[in-house]
């Protein structure tokens, strides 16, 4: 399992690549918990990443919670059909940004910042 | 944001033995099962008699093991082997036991060291992940225990709490509901595909989904080939539960990966978030392990005369008519099933149970009825089941009868089937049953005197026996695709098919039937007590005469959501219906109501009419009967009058109506015969032409409401 990570506009693109299996699943849940807490944003590209494991979507809710926690928005791209269907049927789906391109899931998280600055400024209006 | 205070490391986080190159140490007695403690994992294993327990680990799905640690005796205290066990990778791994009992083995003991025995406590089970996959019967473990985190975000999900009064049940089977092609869901017959058709349930309007078995069961127990079509026969309903902590793997869309769980607790959240409550079909009166013939899983091997009743020669009383009787009043399986029902409460937010032949739950261990259960009172008064609506099968395969006399310490329902059988009775024309009919659609005081009517589950159908529509299309069972030569199956079914048996090109025929199927749908949801409505009988679902699909996991036993099209009138009559109930405070009420007047306002809350107001006829040959409502005595109550006649006779009678109250008519809410689809909307109800009398088609029911006249 490789892990990179990149940094496109304020926003931590983490491309994974490989089987994703219980073992790495939990060094892939260490290390995103640990550049969690310094980005508000963060893209999680799946589109690499060969087999999956239930072990490996447990850590994937993990990592909503810890974002959660934070108050940090997590994307997730390139779910494969069973991954997506897993994650539709228990409903963790509804956690996640779910984006097509890792440049969507960016252009997502810029939208959320957007929409969260005009919500401020409507509130600092009235 | 503060710094969390550092949290110093138990002590017994670490282990003080080595096993087999596992670290262990003597394990906590309680909770029994598996549970995850700090660095691993807790196993409890009760067993009264047993020389010698052993953990046996698994990687996930591997026939052989990869460890098999045996639990030092000086771990054991009282009769519970405990071990606490490190280092181990729980998602990786399943878990079972080995037990060996003493060498001067009593005949009622079945220990076998030969076999792994599961975990009666698993809260999951691999094996059968996918439903209807051939199991691999060479891998010696067959129902696998495996670790669970139960860590599910609920977020604000509680239980619904809804008053009986408000409660419209809905009979359903999860693989059933959504596995027929027509029924467009994404996961079919599965949790998930249920949640997509929560939009349905809704717009239905029934508040309460009551699932048959999910349970972990084995769909291959008694699983059979019939020999002319070669097709093989599951078991469809699960009535033989192998894992009464685990939900069903092989009906998520997730049990490859063992989130069943999680799918699970997403149905219950989502219904929950559409205002749906969910009960669940208990099998506490039998096991999957069967007779003395039958497999080895877990109870039989751990302690065989504690789980189960036995004769005076060790076998297996059969109460349940499916080889075995859990001997539930034992004080360790009472404790066993308290555990189970609070776990499912608790952690899956289950709203309420129904008890499959609950009156077994009242015998003592050799099968004698006790008066004073100690199973049942527990339930009653259990602190954490306090919400959940407990409801009795009030009946058992060895003959215990007690629909009106269940134990129920104020707090029990029942399925009332003195309800269903007067209701078929009437409905097909039988003599003499309008008398008892009355006492049915008032709430069945004579059974329910001390509860209410609260304690009435009214129902005309449930899963065993005809569906709605073939109740009015067979006089006989077809059970000839069970492969028992159609001898399985009840055969009192209070049933007529109208004049032709099954299928028919008559239209008069057709609409006989479809107008008897309404009939009984506005018998019940206008009657006092709890209504159950069986899933399918909305849209007019047909089982062809089978009345024990049980074992058919087929076309026979699904539901067609093509006919939701076909027979759309039939789900608009069944909406309307249930909103007609909602819309009358009056039908909704639980207590009993009474016939006198204590208001003083010109009527009892309930009056019994026949042809002629006020004047209703007892007699064998009559089969008319009127019944008026009247909602002053209700708290709270605005003025509100329904009346409902029904008229079973094959000849329309001229009714006189009786008269509400001075500036109040009467407007026609419901009449099976007439316009479709049969009951009108709430606040769009008709009025009469002549206020004073109203023509009633043969074999029909009708519904009035009384609205301020103008002028």
């Amino acid at each position: 399992m490789k892990f990179s990570k990149r940094l496109i506009d304020d926003v931590a693109v983490v491309v994974l690549s490989g089987a994703l299996d219980s073992q790495s699943a939990l060094d892939v849940q260490d290390r995103i918990a640990e550049l969690l807490p310094q980005h508000e944003h963060v893209v999680i590209d799946f589109s690499k990443v060969s087999c999956v494991s239930s072990a490996s979507l447990r850590t994937m809710v993990l990592i909503y919670r810890q974002a959660q926690a934070l108050g940090h928005t997590v994307a997730v791209v390139g779910l494969s059909a069973e991954v997506h269907n897993v994650l539709d049927a228990t409903g963790f789906l509804d956690f996640f940004v779910l984006s097509d391109s890792v440049s969507d899931g960016v252009a997502d998280m810029r939208a959320l910042v957007e929409g969260r600055r005009e919500r401020d400024h409507a509130t600092a209006r009235t | 944001m503060t710094t969390p205070p550092r949290v110093r490391d138990r002590i017994d986080s670490f282990p003080t033995h080595n096993i087999g190159g596992y670290g262990v140490r003597p394990g906590r007695v309680a909770p029994l099962g598996a549970t995850l403690v700090p660095n691993g994992v807790n196993f409890a294993v009760f067993s009264s008699r047993a020389t010698s327990v052993s953990v046996v680990l698994f990687k996930i799905g591997e026939p052989e093991p990869i460890a098999e640690l045996a639990i030092p005796a000086d771990f054991r205290i009282g009769r519970v082997w405990a071990i606490t066990v490190f280092g181990l990778e729980y998602e990786e791994i399943e878990y079972g036991f080995r037990v060996t009992g003493p060498p001067d083995e009593h005949f009622k003991d079945r220990f076998d060291s030969n076999v792994i025995l599961t975990d009666p406590y698993a809260k999951v089970l691999g094996g059968r992940e996918v439903w209807g996959a051939l199991p691999d019967y060479d891998n010696r473990y067959q129902h696998r225990a495996r670790l669970a985190f139960d860590d599910f975000d609920w977020e604000n999900d509680r239980p619904l709490r809804i008053t009986p009064n408000d409660l419209v049940i809905y009979e359903t089977h999860v693989r059933g509901f959504t596995r027929h092609p027509s029924s467009g869901v994404g996961n079919p017959g599965t949790y998930a595909g249920l949640i997509e058709k929560i939009p349905y349930l809704s717009q239905l309007g029934v508040n309460c989904v009551e699932l048959l078995p999910v349970f972990e069961f084995d769909e291959f127990g008694n699983s059979r080939l019939v020999e002319e079509t070669g097709e093989r026969l599951l078991n469809y309903w699960g009535y033989n539960t192998v894992g009464f902590f685990a939900p069903k793997a092989g009906y998520a869309a997730t049990g490859r990966f063992g989130m069943q769980g999680d799918e699970f607790k997403h149905m219950v959240k989502s219904l929950h978030a559409a205002g749906i409550e969910i009960m669940l079909d208990v099998v506490f009166n039998h096991t999957a392990e069967g007779n003395e013939l039958g497999p080895t899983i877990s109870f039989r091997g751990l302690d065989n005369s504690t789980y189960y009743m036995l004769t005076p020669e060790g076998y297996y009383y059969n109460f349940s008519g499916t080889g075995n009787t859990f001997n539930s009043n034992n004080p360790v399986v009472r404790e066993f099933i308290v555990q189970c029902l609070r776990y499912w409460a608790s952690e899956y937010h289950i709203d309420g149970f129904r008890f499959d032949l609950a009156a077994i739950m009242d015998r003592d261990e050799h099968g004698v009825p006790l008066a004073n259960p100690p199973l049942i009172e527990a339930l009653a008064n259990d602190p954490v089941l306090r919400d959940c609506k407990l409801i009795a099968e009030a009946w058992d395969a060895g003959g215990l009868y007690q629909v009106g006399s269940f134990p129920n310490y104020h707090r029990w329902s029942e399925w009332n089937g003195r309800y269903r059988d007067t209701v078929r009775r009437f409905l097909k024309g039988d003599e003499g049953v309008v008398g008892d009919l009355a006492t049915r659609i008032a709430g069945s005081p004579d059974l329910y005197q001390q509860r209410g009517a609260r304690a009435s589950i009214n129902f005309v159908t449930c899963h065993d026996g005809f569906s709605l529509m073939d109740l009015f299309s067979y006089d006989g069972k077809h059970n000839d695709a069970n492969g028992e030569n159609n001898n399985d199956g009840a055969n009192d079914n209070n049933s007529w098919n109208g004049g032709v048996e099954g299928p028919t090109d008559d239209p008069g025929v057709n609409r006989l039937r479809q107008q008897q199927v309404k009939n009984a749908l506005l018998l019940l949801l206008t009657s006092r007590g709890i209504p159950m409505v069986l899933s399918g009988d909305e849209v007019g679902r047909t089982q062809r005469g089978n009345n024990n699909v049980y074992c058919q996991d087929n076309e026979l036993a699904w539901f067609d959501w093509s006919l939701t099209d076909t027979d759309a009138e039939l789900v608009e009559f069944t909406r309307n219906a249930i909103a007609l109930r909602r819309a009358h405070t009056v039908l909704c009420a639980m207590h009993h109501p009474n016939s006198i007047d204590p208001t003083d306002c010109g009527h009892p809350e309930i009056s019994w009419h026949g042809v002629r107001a006020w004047q209703p006829d007892w007699s064998p040959t009559n089969r008319v009967l009127g019944v008026m409502w009247c909602g002053h005595h209700i708290e709270n109550g605005s003025p509100d009058y329904v009346y409902v006649v029904a008229n079973a006779h094959w000849e329309e009678h001229e009714l006189e109506l009786p008269v509400p109250d001075d500036g109040w008519g009467w407007h026609l809410a419901a009449d099976t015969a007439g316009e479709a689809p049969g009951v009108y909307p709430p606040g769009t109800e008709r009025p009469l032409a002549d206020p004073h009398t109203y023509r009633i088609s043969p074999r029909s029911v009708i519904v009035m409401v009384a609205r301020p006249v103008a002028g």
